[in-house]
């Protein structure tokens, strides 16, 4: 009897085994830090509880003046991402297949290069004595001078730069899952062009357009990097505060106090979130709610979007052109554009690279490629690089193989239970990565793991599990699992089976997620910020340590080598999708 | 008769079922699949035939009951272990492997020497006559090259019961009916055992030695293809294979004692045997009924439709009060005209008394 009882539990456990790696990993050192946050923010100098460091954060404005700036930039970033990306994912979900690989690398390529050489690219071109200064100083014989940075301007040139891609990325898969034929059978129904388009493909395009607001704002809010280098004082974000707060005046529970107030602002804005648009949006789920849809659907403002619909068809069809053919070339010429803009502005970073002089002048003066040897040579620098190296392989090995564990247990879940897990295992992709950094420099510190490649390895393993998760659910959602029925009928046991079988198919997938990771460790700045101590800096880090106490050409060389790397890589993986 | 002096069966369920949760995918069924026969499960979806045969492949577990292979428990056994094997409804051919390593793969689990496994594999694609396509991938395939590999893969490594889960579903009409021709030629010159699932009562026809006809999640009739069209047990069998007319009343005895069925107003005659049951349901296949002169019909219309099919004609006959009864008349037949008045008369012998 006890024998039965043990054994059916066991035969309902076992298929779960092979995620709980990744489960206990992700419960030790992403939900207990994070939590931690929490506790210690409100554990007071004697030992006893209170809201002593709130009640500081609260008694200085200065404070919530960063709290509200904080909020003020997310927001507006999120707005103007939204509404430069959304011609460009409503484009890209009307092409062919093969057509929408090859624009998409162009959103790739800018989207996986490093926050760090975006923002160094921005600064060679904005800052007074950079290349657009430089033109306008020539074009207006040296009577005007054009200085962009630092200003609040720069900021959300940097911040909307950097963000566009994530926010179309996040679009797209719920655009390419409105039928075409809706808009086709609104046509018949004797709506416009416009007409459909306002009635029913942007009501039903919206949960995308939350999701990539909502992506887009969150990471806005733990943002350091750029306010730090292209703003005044005046744009400080709290994530600068806390990075102070700690590495300055090392006010541990202070800085707790601030991240908690960034990580309830964070669930607070999901939960709205939940509310009004539900959270399945995000990832490309269809969602299960769609508030606005059915907001718009009834009564007067459908009445005045059927109304302006057809408004824009009267106009449109004074445009003695096909109107098809016109539309569709004006989207086109646009999108193109974007694409321009979001890849261009970073490679300002080659010219200055191979130049000669030691100052960062545009136009390059004399060719020279003295700033790559410095980068090669210098024993900082390469113990930098290989540092980034190691870990971010190590990340991808130990991430992939955990991952692949996580997504084969989602799929023996059922479906209220596997959302559920799966939200938890993306968690970490979705709060601001500084408060993970915060959380882990408390957890790390207690085991001495500060300043340590394990310690970096570790954090890092944390914000690449949902890459990897995503990824791998994905092609395991795909997978033919009769092809499993097929092989076990054959005679294949449960290891030949994967060996044989699943692997094999999974291949494709398993190395995209291993370059997923690799990557995300390998331009990890806010990780390293904290647990990379001392000697033992990784490339990021020395990266931002120069930029922050004096640009110079080797970061020039440097970036350019990183911008060839993420060219690379993203190559690498759209030639994995093709092979599928 | 004496089916008891017949070998042992080569597959038998003893109450096998399935449910999940509340809902009954399979009632409590006993079958028995004889040595060397093709067997089809026909019914509509939901009836339970994909199920049964998922348990008989050891892919779903069942929730009571037993299945004997040669007459031994295995029940529980591992697919790989029962001694079958399977086409699968779209194939489930190995994307990454060639068609040789498709057919390989059997071998290769069964640790075959490679020369061996080298020879019956070219066998098993000259059987489906694919040889000159081995080193193919399946994407590369039409949907009937793809058919044929699944075929050869499963019948490499011989096994004694061949299971086929609606294998030609995604074919198209020519090349079905040419597979239908492959697969009788297959089964006679192999000499397996199968089972095919279908939902296509001319499939079934035409490649069943028997067939186990099943509907809301019971076996509702098993007999030969003649067996189940000339004497079908139930309204739903008579309905599901090939056409019929169901004309449904009250049984009467009249003062000689000879009974008969009221209906439209007439009282036709009843076959050969007893009747039992007050109300009960004749068929009658449309072939077996002629157009007579209205006054010599066990029933008169009015000719609605005449349709023509090639070899025959089908032409409805609007008995009364919408009543229609359809007939197959030869294609020369000058009685059908639309719009004629005419009677309509069947040897009683060729109708079927129907009480379920």
């Amino acid at each position: 009897m006890r024998g039965n009882l043990f054994s059916s539990a066991w035969t309902r456990l076992r298929p779960l085994l092979p995620g709980l790696p990744a489960l206990g990993f992700l419960m030790i050192f992403f939900l207990l830090p994070v939590g931690e946050i929490l506790v210690n923010s409100l554990k007071v100098g004697d030992g006893g509880w209170g809201f002593e460091h709130y009640e500081r954060l609260a008694a200085l404005p200065a404070y919530a003046r960063v709290l509200g700036t904080t909020f003020a930039i997310s927001l507006t970033v999120a707005a103007l991402s939204i509404v430069i990306a959304y011609p460009m994912a409503f484009l890209l979900s009307h092409m062919s297949v093969r057509r929408r690989m090859r624009w998409t690398i162009w959103l790739m390529v800018p989207f996986w290069t490093s926050y760090l050489v975006k923002t160094f690219a921005w600064i060679l071109l904005l800052s007074r004595t950079g290349a657009l200064g430089q033109l306008a100083t020539a074009l207006s014989d040296g009577t005007f001078y054009l200085g962009l940075i630092p200003s609040l301007s720069g900021v959300l040139i940097g911040m909307v730069h950097a963000l566009v891609p994530l926010a179309v990325i996040t679009m797209l898969p719920i655009m390419q899952g409105i039928s075409a034929q809706l808009s086709g059978a609104a046509q018949t129904l004797g709506a416009g062009r416009s007409g459909a388009f306002l009635t029913v493909f942007l009501p039903l395009s919206l949960p995308g357009v939350w999701a990539a607001g909502l992506l887009v704002f969150i990471t806005t809010l733990g943002f350091f990097i750029v306010p730090a280098l292209l703003g005044t004082p005046k744009e400080t974000m709290i994530a600068q505060l806390i990075i102070s707060v700690i590495l300055e005046t090392f006010n541990m529970p202070f800085a707790g106090a601030l991240s908690a107030v960034l990580l309830i602002a964070t669930v607070l804005v999901f939960i709205a979130y939940d509310r009004a648009v539900g959270l399945s949006s995000i990832g490309g789920m269809e969602s299960s709610r769609s508030g606005s849809s059915r907001g718009a659907s009834s009564g007067l403002l459908m009445r005045a979007t059927i109304r302006m619909g057809a408004l824009l068809d009267r106009m449109a069809n004074r445009v003695p052109n096909a109107i098809g053919s016109w539309s569709g070339s004006v989207l086109t010429g646009y999108a193109a554009l974007l694409a321009l803009l979001l890849v261009l502005p970073t490679l300002i970073v080659v010219p200055i690279s191979i130049t000669n002089s030691a100052a960062l002048t545009f136009p390059p003066q004399g060719f020279s490629l003295r700033w790559y040897e410095a980068f090669i040579t210098s024993p900082i620098w390469q113990a930098a690089l290989i540092r980034s190296l190691l870990v971010g392989l190590s990340t991808a090995l130990i991430g992939v193989t955990m991952g692949l564990g996580a997504a084969l247990m989602l799929t023996r879940l059922n479906g209220r239970v596997s959302n559920a897990v799966f939200s938890f295992l993306v968690a970490p992709l979705i709060l601001p990565r500084i408060i993970v950094a915060v959380g882990l420099f408390y957890l790390l510190g207690r085991l001495g793991l500060v300043g340590t490649e394990a310690g970096l390895v570790i954090g890092h393993v944390v914000l690449a599990l949902p890459y990897v998760v995503v990824t791998l659910a994905a092609a395991l959602k795909r997978y033919d699992w009769r092809l499993e029925d097929a092989a076990m009928i054959l005679g294949a046991g449960a290891f030949t089976r994967m060996r044989t079988v699943m692997l094999p198919l999974l291949a494709p997938s398993a190395a995209a997620a291993f370059l997923l990771a690799f990557l995300t460790s390998f331009d990890d700045l806010t990780i390293a910020i904290f647990v990379s101590g001392g000697l033992s800096t990784t490339l990021p880090k020395q990266m931002w340590d120069d930029m922050v106490l004096q640009v110079n050409p080797t970061l020039a060389a440097v970036s350019t080598s990183l911008l060839l790397l993420v060219t690379a890589a993203v190559f690498l993986l759209s030639s994995f999708r093709r092979d599928r | 008769m004496g089916h008891w002096l017949n070998m042992q069966a080569k597959l038998s369920t003893k109450g096998l079922t399935k449910k999940y949760g509340a809902v009954v995918a399979l009632e409590p069924t006993d079958i028995e699949v004889k040595k060397g026969e093709l067997l089809t499960l026909l019914g509509p979806s939901g009836s339970g035939k994909t199920t049964l045969l998922q348990m008989v492949a050891g892919l779903v577990q069942p929730s009571g009951g037993k299945i004997l292979y040669d007459g031994k428990d295995g029940t529980h056994l591992p697919p790989g272990k029962r001694g079958i094997g399977m086409v699968f409804q779209s194939y489930a051919l190995f994307p990454h492997m060639s068609v040789k390593d498709n057919v390989a793969y059997p071998m290769r689990m069964r640790k075959t020497l490679a020369g061996e496994i080298d020879r019956e594999v070219d066998r098993a694609l000259a059987m489906v006559q694919m040889q000159h396509l081995a080193q193919r991938m399946p994407r590369e395939l039409s949907g009937g090259q793809q058919q044929r590999v699944a075929l050869a893969r499963c019948f490499v490594y011989r096994p004694e019961i061949i299971l086929l889960d609606e294998p030609l579903g995604a074919l198209d009409k020519n090349l079905r009916e040419h597979m239908q021709m492959e697969i009788r030629r297959l089964h006679r010159e192999l000499g397996g055992t199968f089972i095919y699932v279908t939902h296509d009562q001319d499939e079934a026809l035409t490649l069943s030695d028997r067939i186990c006809l099943m509907n809301e999640a019971r076996v509702e009739q098993i007999g030969t293809p003649a067996e189940m069209y000339h004497t079908p047990k139930s309204r739903f069998a008579a309905s599901f294979l090939g056409h019929s007319n169901l004309l449904t009343g009250n049984v009467h005895v009249d003062a000689n004692g000879s009974p008969s069925l009221a209906w439209a107003g007439s009282c036709l005659p009843l076959p050969p045997g007893g009747a039992t049951a007050h109300s009960a349901t004749l068929m009658v296949r449309p072939e077996s009924i002629s157009l007579v002169s209205p006054e010599s019909g066990f029933l008169r219309g009015r000719i609605t439709e005449v349709v023509f099919h090639g070899s025959d004609l089908k032409v409805l006959v609007d008995i009364q009060g919408g009543q229609n009864i359809v007939v197959r008349a030869p294609s020369e037949s000058p009685a059908a005209r639309l719009n004629d008045t005419v009677g309509v008369r069947w040897s009683p012998a060729r109708s079927v008394l129907l009480t379920q």
